[in-house]
């Protein structure tokens, strides 16, 4: 069997069904047509903004004790395009990810080799408080803060957590952070409101606004959408699509259709390794190693 | 055509539910022990419920007979005739004061002590060591911890805590006995919050690091709200302990009836270098063992004092109860 085809969720489009063409059978009887056998889907419409290098993993290899989860990764991330880390559970995509922020430095055992570049500057030589005002994360699970709407977005923008600068002074890109994740029209009446009312989709947008409100260069999603519903997903696939044109944004998913519409560039990772790293119209219609034909086709993971 | 003929449902009515096997159908296939078992349970649970509802039900007739309103404002004073004993407005302060002075040292340390212990808990032997501390606190009798204030708080350089001469401590005061009282509330409090701390997934920690926060303002900005009902249970448990405890006052409160400011203080440090006693004192005090022996007033102070306990754990268990519901992330 083909997989179904793959199409965007529009909101407001009424519902089409798809006209599926029949598959032609080999000798033994079985359709073959995997993504790498010849249906051809399309990426994400192209980027406006000029591709423009940020950051850079140069031989990054990463253990935890003995155990290597990521084996001399090269890996260029660039603004202006959306970079799309996919592969099986386990794969080191996840630590590869952490580590562009030092967050792996919060686990005790792991240790880590080689260099990650953030506009040519290792990111070591930086403080790490900065290093993660300009590389922020989105992780899987929602985790808005337990105060306000408000004062969830306003967290990044006060210095040590306190409560100044006021309200009025951060009014105005608070506002701006949750226009850009498309949230503003849905909570501007209730921006007093916990944060922790709003359903898992607006709580996900919410931490997204929050990443943003402290204007990073580079923004790092682990699964955003893995905890959420198709419509809340399509949303954020959006948003996604339309924060490459400012920032460099690196997400990490298990689902191949996602990496398939929201991604300029995808890089696969097997066992610890980078196995294929290229546009995302490449490499699911015409992968070049063997692995990644298999992982794309179907065949594990 | 029976389907026809069924007249149609009136969608008012309740649906009919799942098809269940009674619980006594179900029960009486059950092998002999599990029945036994069962109806153990049972009756623990109707026994224990039949027993701490005599005792409240007994108190509430004893206290609700014997209660004078005018004990609750009246000085207590000794007496041969009894009814010139006045009533309980001292011990009903003494005991104020103490769970005052108890739980303001109690809740600082104790949530210093949870926090150090979930966000930071190295070196590894050090946590272990101040886990058993708690542990050992907590599992102490309270009369054992009075019988070692009393003789650490004699000491001469602490005689500035209490009644003193030239050289020597009494050793007895509000703020000796709030300081050992905040001992027993102090496993509660680590507890609570302990355990509140640790249903914070750690993804929120790491979302907070991840804004280029330092760990201590994640701890006050982030940390610190998510666990304040677990703080707020915690404080609740502790008062109990403290308004509940006997020895500590008889031992170390100087259970004077009145309350007895150390002359030619200052106001507010004169009391609590000063003596006095607590419901609970003076409940033992009136009790047919004790040296009053009137156990009418016993009765109408163990009253109020069941009140004020009620009340608390009411307290107690709706803010756990609310507790989850602004701060219910997915796991």
């Amino acid at each position: 069997m083909p997989p179904p085809p793959i199409r965007k969720i529009s909101l407001d489009a009424p519902p089409t069904v798809v006209h599926v063409p029949p598959v032609p059978l080999d000798g033994n009887g079985n359709g073959h047509a995997g993504p790498a056998g010849g249906v051809h889907t399309p990426g994400p419409p192209p980027s406006e903004a000029p591709v423009l290098e940020r950051m850079r993993c140069d031989a990054v290899t990463i253990a935890y004790g003995p155990k290597v989860a990521v084996n001399r990764v090269d890996l260029p991330i660039a603004q202006g395009e959306v970079l799309a880390m996919i592969g099986p559970s386990g794969c080191g995509k996840t630590t590869l990810l952490r580590s562009l922020n030092r967050l792996t430095e919060l686990t005790a055992t792991a240790s880590r080799g080689g260099r990650i570049l953030l506009d040519g500057q290792d990111i070591d030589a930086l403080e790490v408080t900065t290093l993660r005002k300009r590389v922020s994360m989105v992780f899987q699970q929602p985790n808005p803060f337990p105060m306000s709407v408000f004062d969830n977005v306003a967290y990044g923008l006060r210095e040590g957590g306190s409560k100044r600068p006021r309200k009025k002074e951060l009014m105005e890109p608070v506002e701006r952070a949750l226009t850009r994740a498309g949230l503003w029209h849905e909570v501007k009446e209730n921006l007093d409101h916990p944060a922790l009312r709003l359903s898992g989709g607006q709580q996900q947008r919410l931490c997204i606004a929050r990443s943003l409100a402290a204007q990073p260069e580079v923004l790092l999603m682990d699964e955003p959408c893995s905890a959420l519903d198709p419509i809340s997903t399509a949303k954020i696939e959006e948003l996604i699509l339309e924060l490459r044109e400012q920032i460099a944004v690196v997400i990490v998913t298990h689902n191949l259709q996602q990496a398939q519409r929201v991604a300029d560039k995808v890089a696969f990772m097997y066992l610890g390794e980078l196995v294929e790293y290229a546009p995302g119209e490449q490499l699911f219609n015409a992968p070049q190693a063997q692995r990644t034909r298999d992982y794309v086709g179907g065949a594990f993971g | 055509m029976s389907a026809l003929a069924t007249p149609p449902r009136d969608p008012r009515a309740p649906l009919p539910g799942p098809r269940r096997t009674k619980a006594r159908d179900s029960a009486s296939s059950w092998p002999l022990r599990d029945r036994i078992g069962l109806a153990l349970c049972w009756g623990a649970g109707i026994t224990l419920t039949l027993v701490a509802g005599s005792v409240l039900l007994y108190m509430c007739f004893k206290g609700i007979t014997q209660l004078r309103p005018a004990m609750l404002w009246t000085h207590p004073s000794s007496d041969v005739d009894q009814s010139q004993t006045g009533g309980f407005l001292d011990p009903i302060q003494g005991t104020l004061m103490l769970t005052t002075i108890g739980i303001a040292i109690a809740v600082p340390i104790g949530v210093s002590v949870a926090l150090w212990l979930v966000e930071y808990g190295r070196p590894a032997p050090l946590a272990r060591a101040v886990e058993s501390a708690v542990d050992i606190i907590a599992g102490s009798p309270s009369v054992v911890l009075a019988l070692f204030g009393l003789s650490f708080f004699s000491e001469s350089f602490l005689s500035w805590m209490s009644f003193h001469a030239e050289d020597a401590a009494f050793g007895r005061s509000f703020m000796i006995a709030g300081t050992v009282m905040s001992l027993i509330a102090l496993p509660l409090v680590v507890g609570a919050t302990r355990e509140a701390l640790l249903q914070v997934p750690n993804h929120v920690r790491e979302a907070s690091l991840a804004l280029g926060k330092t760990k201590a303002s994640t701890i006050r900005a982030v940390l610190l709200p998510a666990v304040r009902p677990g703080i707020a249970t915690g404080t609740a448990l502790g008062m109990g302990r403290i308004i509940g405890d006997t020895a500590i006052v008889i031992l170390l409160l100087g259970n004077t009836l009145t309350i007895q400011p150390r002359d030619g203080a200052a106001p507010v440090v004169g009391l609590l270098q000063g003596t006095g006693s607590t419901l609970t004192s003076y409940i033992y005090g009136n009790s047919p063992t004790g040296e009053g022996n009137a156990p009418e007033k016993a009765y109408a102070a163990a009253f109020v004092l069941l009140l004020i306990v009620v009340a608390l754990n009411a307290l107690a268990t709706r803010i756990a109860r609310g507790r989850g519901k602004d701060t219910a992330w997915i796991r």
